[in-house]
C-alpha cells in the first residue's frame, strides 16, 4: 500500500555486544522530504543508515522503508533505495560506464535500456565526457558525482547519502548540493548524514540531532530554534549614535533582552526578526542608525547550544 | 513472526560471476601466473618427451607418462601442477573479500538488491572457472604437444584418465581457492591474507609430511616388540596415514599417482596379504583406479565445502560499514 511515509522507525535500537550504540529511535520521514541526520562521530548515524538498508539487523524495535522491513525483505528495499556511503569506492580499473554496467546488472536492468540509463545518469552529474575514462583517474568530487549517478541509474525512491560533501572544494560542494536539490524536485526522498551544518540547514526540510545513540532533537530549523534557543533565536546587532536606546529597544514587541556591550553598540535577542521595528524605534528615539545586522537562528547555534548544554551537564 | 529473509539468495549471482571472471581473465596477475605455469610446464613436458622418445615403444600408456615422467632437475608435469596450482589459486583468491573493503566498494555493492550469498558464491565460482579455464588450456596443450612430438594419438582410457586427473586438479585448486577466500574474509589486510594462505600451503605441502609421523608416534606409540623385530606397528601406521591425509597435498598426490600410473594398485603401505594373487605391474582398469582414489577425491571436495562454509559463516557475521 502506498503511504506518504517513506521511512518509519519505532523504538529502533542496536547493540554491539554489551555496547548500546543506538537507543530506541522514533522518527518518520515523509515522501519527498529532505531529512538530515546530524551529530558527532560515533553518535549512531551510520549504524541507523545500515539498519535502514538491511545491512545490519536491529536489536530492538522496528523499521519500515517504503512499507517493507529492510531486514526481512532487503531485496525489495534495496531495489528502491540508493545509498552513497561516506567514502564511496568504485573499481578503479573500470571506466565509469563499466562500473555502472555492473550496478545495472545487479539491479536487473534490461540490457536494452542499460546504456541509455547509464548515459542519462552520467550526463545529469556532468560526467558524460569522462564516461569511458578509468575511475582510477577521477578526482574525489567526480567519484562523489559517480556515486550520485548510480542512485540516478537506480531511479531510487529514497536516496541515502552519508557525508556527501565531505572533502569537496567549495565549487564541487555547490554543484553537489544543487544535484541533491534536483533530487528533491524529482520527488526523491533524501536522507542525509553530515557534519556540515550550514549545508544541512540549506537543503534539509527537517533534521534529527543525534547524541550518543539518541535523537535529542528533531524538526525543522525554525522548530528547533524555538525549542533550543527559545525567545533568543534571533540576535540583532545595532550600531547607532545619539541618545541611549536601551529603553526604546526594549519596548519593541518580541524583544526579550537588550544588551549594550559598548557605547553605541546594542545587541537585541528576540523571538523573530525585528530589524524593521528596531530601526524605527531607534530613529524615533533620535538616534543616527549606522548598521543593523541579524544573526538568524542557525543549525550551528542550535548544535552548539545543544552540545554545550551536554558538556556542562 | 518468522525472521526468514525474503527473496532468492542467488539474485545477482550471474552478474557477480561474469564481472569477476572478466576481471580474473584480464588481470595482469592472472596472466603472470599463467605464464609461470605454462613455461615451467613446457620445460617439464619437454624433459618427459625427451625421455619417452628413447624408452616407451611398447608402453600402452605413453601419453600418461607425459604427466608423470620427470627428468632431473625438473619435476614431472603432475608434480609441478601440484606445486604451482595452489599458488595460482591463492593468487586469485587472497583479496576476494578484503579487496572490496579496501576499495570501499563493499557497502555500495551490498546496497544493491543482492544478498551476501550471491557475492561470495559468485566470486568463488568465478575464481574456480578461471582456474578451470587455465587447467583445460594446459591439458589441451599437453595433449597437443604429445600428438605432435610423440606422433601417436592417445587411447580412450588415457584421455579419460587425464580428464579425471584434470577434475581432481580442479578440486585441489578449489581447496586452495577456498583457503584464500577464507583468509580474505578473516583478514582485512590483503598482504596478511596472502601470507597466511601461502604459509598454510607451505605447511601442508612441506612441513606436515615431516610432522605427521612424529605426531602419530605421540598419539599411538608403536609396540616396542614389533619395532625390535624390525616390523611396523599397524596402529601407529594407521594414525600416520590418517594424519598425512589431512593435508590436501597428500590427497592430490595420491589421486595423481593412481590416475596417471595405472599400475598403482594400492595407496599407503602394502601388506603381503594384499598382494597375494595380484599380477604385479599390470595396470588396473579405470573403474578400479577411480574406486581407489574416491576417498581422496571426496576428501578434496569435502575440504572445499568445509572451507567455503567457514568463509560464508564468517562473512555473514561481518559488519559492513565501508
Amino acid at each position: 500500500m502506498m503511504t506518504d511515509i517513506a521511512i518509519q522507525a519505532q523504538n529502533l535500537g542496536k547493540d554491539y555486544g554489551p555496547h548500546r550504540v543506538v537507543h530506541g529511535l522514533n522518527f518518520e520521514v515523509q515522501r519527498g522530504e529532505v531529512f538530515g541526520l546530524l551529530g558527532p562521530n560515533g553518535a549512531g548515524k551510520t549504524t541507523t543508515i545500515l539498519m535502514l538498508l538491511g545491512l545490519t539487523e536491529a536489536t530492538r524495535g522496528q523499521v519500515r522503508v517504503l512499507g517493507e522491513d529492510p531486514w526481512r525483505n532487503p531485496l525489495a528495499v534495496k531495489s528502491h533505495v540508493g545509498y552513497m556511503p561516506d567514502s564511496v569506492g568504485f573499481y578503479d580499473r573500470l571506466s565509469a560506464r563499466d562500473n555502472l554496467r555492473y550496478t545495472a546488472r545487479l539491479l536487473g536492468i534490461l540490457e536494452a535500456e542499460r546504456d541509455t540509463r547509464i548515459q542519462a545518469a552520467l550526463t545529469r552529474v556532468a560526467l558524460d565526457k569522462q564516461i569511458d575514462q578509468r575511475v582510477g583517474t577521477y578526482s574525489h568530487g567526480m567519484r562523489r558525482r559517480l556515486g550520485l549517478a548510480e542512485i540516478l541509474l537506480k531511479q531510487a525512491a529514497i536516496a541515502i547519502l552519508d557525508e556527501p560533501t565531505s572533502g569537496l572544494d567549495p565549487q564541487s560542494t555547490e554543484s553537489f548540493l544543487q544535484l541533491i536539490e534536483s533530487l528533491r524536485h524529482d520527488g526523491v526522498t533524501v536522507l542525509l548524514s553530515s557534519h556540515l551544518l550550514d549545508q544541512m540547514q540549506r537543503i534539509c526540510d527537517r533534521v534529527a540531532l543525534f547524541r550518543a545513540g539518541h535523537i535529542v532533537l528533531m524538526g525543522s530549523v525554525s522548530t528547533l530554534a524555538q525549542q533550543v534557543l527559545g525567545d533568543h533565536s534571533h540576535s540583532i546587532q545595532i550600531e547607532a549614535q545619539g541618545p541611549d536606546l536601551c529603553a526604546a529597544l526594549a519596548q519593541v514587541p518580541g524583544v526579550a533582552r537588550v544588551h549594550k556591550p559598548t557605547d553605541g553598540h546594542y545587541i537585541l535577542t528576540a523571538q523573530t526578526d525585528v530589524r524593521a521595528q528596531a530601526a524605527q524605534a531607534a530613529v524615533l528615539a533620535g538616534a543616527q542608525l549606522r548598521s543593523l545586522k541579524v544573526d538568524e537562528p542557525s543549525l550551528e547555534r542550535i548544535y552548539r547550544q545543544t552540545f554545550t548544554e551536554d558538556q556542562t551537564q | 513472526m518468522s525472521t526468514r529473509r525474503i527473496g532468492s539468495p542467488w539474485r545477482g549471482l550471474g552478474a557477480v560471476f561474469t564481472k569477476e571472471l572478466a576481471d580474473h581473465i584480464s588481470s595482469a596477475r592472472m596472466r603472470l601466473l599463467e605464464w609461470l605455469i605454462v613455461l615451467t610446464a613446457a620445460a617439464a613436458l619437454y624433459g618427459a618427451i625427451q625421455g619417452l622418445r628413447q624408452t616407451t615403444a611398447s608402453d600402452p600408456f605413453v601419453f600418461l607418462r607425459l604427466f608423470t615422467d620427470a627428468q632431473a632437475p625438473l619435476p614431472s608435469f603432475a608434480a609441478l601442477l601440484g606445486f604451482l596450482i595452489p599458488l595460482v589459486a591463492i593468487g586469485l583468491g587472497f583479496d576476494t573479500i578484503n579487496g572490496e573493503y579496501n576499495r570501499r566498494t563493499m557497502s555500495r555493492i551490498l546496497s544493491q538488491p543482492i544478498y551476501r550469498d550471491a557475492l561470495l558464491m559468485g566470486k568463488f565460482l568465478a575464481g574456480l572457472a578461471a582456474l578451470a579455464v587455465c587447467l583445460i588450456c594446459l591439458w589441451l596443450l599437453v595433449m597437443g604437444a604429445g600428438l605432435i612430438l610423440l606422433g601417436v594419438p592417445p587411447s580412450g582410457e588415457e584421455i579419460l584418465r587425464s580428464l579425471a586427473f584434470l577434475v581432481s586438479t580442479l578440486a585441489y585448486s578449489g581447496v586452495w581457492l577456498a583457503v584464500a577466500l577464507l583468509c580474505s574474509v578473516i583478514f582485512r589486510s590483503t598482504s596478511t591474507a596472502a601470507l597466511v594462505a601461502l604459509g598454510l600451503w607451505l605447511f601442508c605441502a612441506m612441513l606436515w609430511p615431516m610432522l605427521a609421523p612424529g605426531i602419530a608416534q605421540l598419539i599411538a606409540p608403536p609396540d616396542m616388540l614389533a619395532v625390535l623385530r624390525g616390523g611396523i606397528d599397524t596402529h601407529t601406521l594407521a594414525w600416520q596415514q590418517g594424519l598425512l591425509h589431512i593435508s590436501p597435498s597428500t590427497l592430490f598426490n595420491d589421486t595423481a599417482i593412481t590416475l596417471l600410473s595405472p599400475a598403482t594398485r594400492s595407496l599407503g603401505p602394502v601388506f603381503l596379504s594384499q598382494i597375494q594373487g595380484a599380477l604385479l605391474g599390470s595396470p588396473l582398469p579405470l573403474s578400479e583406479s577411480l574406486a581407489l582414489v574416491w576417498p581422496q577425491f571426496t576428501g578434496l571436495i569435502a575440504a572445499v565445502v568445509l572451507l567455503f562454509t567457514a568463509g560464508y559463516v564468517v562473512f555473514q557475521r561481518q559488519e559492513v560499514r565501508t
